[in-house]
C-alpha cells in the first residue's frame, strides 16, 4: 500500500500530474475577490474566511475526475481490481495520495492568501486549521464521483456537479467553525467537531461507495 | 492447482456473446483461444479475470482448500499495458512487484533479471513513455515476472513484437509452464508452445 502511495504522489508532480493547477486555480479564485468587493476593509475580512473555505472547495474538486480514470486509460485499474487488497483500501490509499498532493497544498497557501482578505491572525490559522481537517471529507465523497464518471470522457465537470450537493454539509461546517473563531457569541468547537465528523464518516462512506462503483463499471 | 471455467456465457449489451464455455486446466497446461474478430476472445478473457461479470457460469481456482477469488490467482495482460508513461521502468516494475507481492508467497523476479528476461536489461532507468511500442511491450511482460501468480491470462501477448521477441516470449511461456503454472492466451499468431490445449471461439453463432 505503502508502493500505491508514493507512485500516486510521484505521479502527481511528474508531468502532466497537475498537483499544482489546483493551487493555482486558488490563488487565482481569492486573488480577484478584493478587486469586486473593493477597499472595504472590514468587509473583506468578514467575508474572508468563507471565500476561502469557497475557494478551496471548488479548487479540490478541480482535479478528481482524473482519479481513477488516469489508471482506467492505461489498464492499471484492471490490475488494481484483481488484488487480494480490498478495493476499498486500494482506493482509500489513492484518496489519501490524492489529498496530499492536491488539498494539502490548498491548506499551506491558505494563510497566505488571507492576505489578500486582511483577516487577523486568529482567523486565518482557524481558517486553515478547518480547512486541514475538513477538505479530506471533499477528497472522499469526490472518489465517490470520481468512480462513477470513470469511464465518461469528459467526465470532470459531471464529477463536480455530482458531488457539489454532497459537499455543501462540509461548506457549511467548515466555513461557520472558521467564521465563529473570530465573532465572539458564536462557538467555535461545536461546528468544527461536527465538521471532524463528517470527515469520519465520508473516510468510511466514499472509498466504500467508490469501491462499488468501480467493480460495476468495468467494461 | 486446477484452473477451471464451467458453462461460462457472457452477454455484450443485448446478445449473448458466447455460450456454454468450458475447460480445465492443471499444471503446466496452455490454452490457446483464437476466432475471429469480434467473437468474444478478449470479453471471455476479461471473465476469467473476474472484470466482467459472466451471465452464467463460474471460473474457479482450487488450490488446497481454502475457496478465493480465481482473479487472485491470475495475471492479465491486456491490450493496455498497465505502466505509467511519466514514470520510469524501474519504478512502474518496483510498484507492480510491491503491489501485487502476497503475503507469505515466494516473491517474484528481481527486477533487472525480469528486464533482462525479456531481453531489455540496462534501460530501466528511462521513462517508459520513451521506449518504442514493442521494448513497452516487453516491459508490460517483464510485470507477469516481478510478482508470482499461477496462472497467466494474456490478451494478443505478441501483438507489436519483432520475430526475436516473439521467440523470447515464447520462452518465458515455456519456463512458466514448466514451473507448474497455467495461461489462457488469446492470439492469432502461434505462440510457439507445445503441448497446448485449443478454444476456437466462434462468435454470433447463439445469438438470440
Amino acid at each position: 500500500m505503502t508502493a500505491l502511495l508514493l507512485r500516486d504522489l510521484r505521479l502527481s508532480i511528474r508531468a502532466g500530474g497537475g498537483a499544482l493547477i489546483g493551487v493555482l486555480f486558488f490563488m487565482a479564485v481569492v486573488a480577484v475577490i478584493p478587486f469586486g468587493v473593493g477597499p472595504d476593509l472590514n468587509l473583506l475580512s468578514r467575508i474572508g474566511p468563507p471565500i476561502l473555505w469557497i475557494g478551496a472547495l471548488l479548487a479540490s474538486l478541480l482535479g478528481l475526475d482524473r482519479l481513477f480514470q488516469a489508471d482506467r486509460e492505461d489498464g492499471s485499474l484492471d490490475l488494481m481490481l484483481m488484488q487480494e487488497t480490498p478495493l476499498v483500501l486500494t482506493v482509500f490509499v489513492k484518496c489519501l495520495a490524492h489529498w496530499l498532493s492536491h488539498s494539502l497544498p490548498l491548506v499551506i497557501a491558505s494563510p497566505l492568501l488571507a492576505l489578500f482578505m486582511n483577516m487577523d491572525a486568529l482567523s486565518v490559522v482557524a481558517t486553515a486549521l478547518t480547512l486541514l481537517v475538513g477538505t479530506p471529507a471533499i477528497t472522499f465523497i469526490g472518489a465517490a464521483g470520481a468512480a462513477v464518471a470513470v469511464s465518461l470522457p469528459r467526465g470532470g465537470l459531471l464529477v463536480s456537479i455530482l458531488v457539489l450537493p454532497l459537499t455543501i454539509p462540509v461548506l457549511i461546517f467548515g466555513a461557520g467553525a472558521a467564521y465563529a473563531a473570530t465573532q465572539d457569541p458564536s462557538p467555535f468547537l461545536p461546528p468544527f467537531l461536527y465538521l471532524i465528523a463528517l470527515t469520519l464518516i465520508f473516510a468510511v462512506i466514499g472509498p466504500l461507495a467508490a469501491a462499488l462503483a468501480l467493480r460495476a463499471s468495468s467494461d | 492447482m486446477r484452473f477451471e471455467a464451467q458453462a461460462l456465457s457472457a452477454r455484450r449489451g443485448e446478445d449473448l456473446l458466447f455460450r456454454d464455455i468450458s475447460f480445465a486446466l492443471s499444471d503446466g497446461e496452455a490454452l490457446v483461444v483464437t476466432g475471429p474478430n469480434g467473437s468474444g476472445k478478449s470479453t471471455l478473457l476479461r471473465v476469467l479475470a473476474g472484470l466482467l461479470p459472466q451471465e452464467e457460469g463460474t471460473v474457479r481456482f482450487v488450490d488446497g482448500a481454502e475457496d478465493r477469488p480465481a482473479r487472485e490467482a491470475c495475471h492479465y495482460l491486456g491490450h493496455r499495458n498497465a505502466m505509467k508513461r511519466e514514470l520510469t521502468v524501474e519504478e512502474n516494475l518496483t510498484f507492480w512487484a510491491d503491489f501485487m507481492a502476497k503475503e507469505g508467497a515466494a516473491p517474484g523476479m528481481d527486477i533487472d533479471e525480469a528486464a533482462e528476461a525479456v531481453g531489455l536489461a540496462g534501460i530501466t532507468h528511462l521513462p517508459f513513455g520513451y521506449l518504442s511500442a514493442g521494448q513497452q511491450r516487453r516491459m508490460a511482460m517483464a510485470k507477469l515476472l516481478v510478482a508470482r501468480r499461477p496462472v497467466w491470462i494474456l490478451d494478443e501477448p505478441t501483438a507489436a513484437l519483432d520475430v526475436k521477441a516473439d521467440a523470447m516470449f515464447a520462452g518465458l511461456c515455456q519456463a512458466h509452464l514448466a514451473e507448474g503454472g497455467m495461461l489462457v492466451a488469446a492470439t492469432h499468431q502461434p505462440l510457439g508452445i507445445e503441448n497446448v490445449k485449443t478454444l476456437v471461439m466462434k462468435g454470433f453463432e447463439y445469438g438470440e
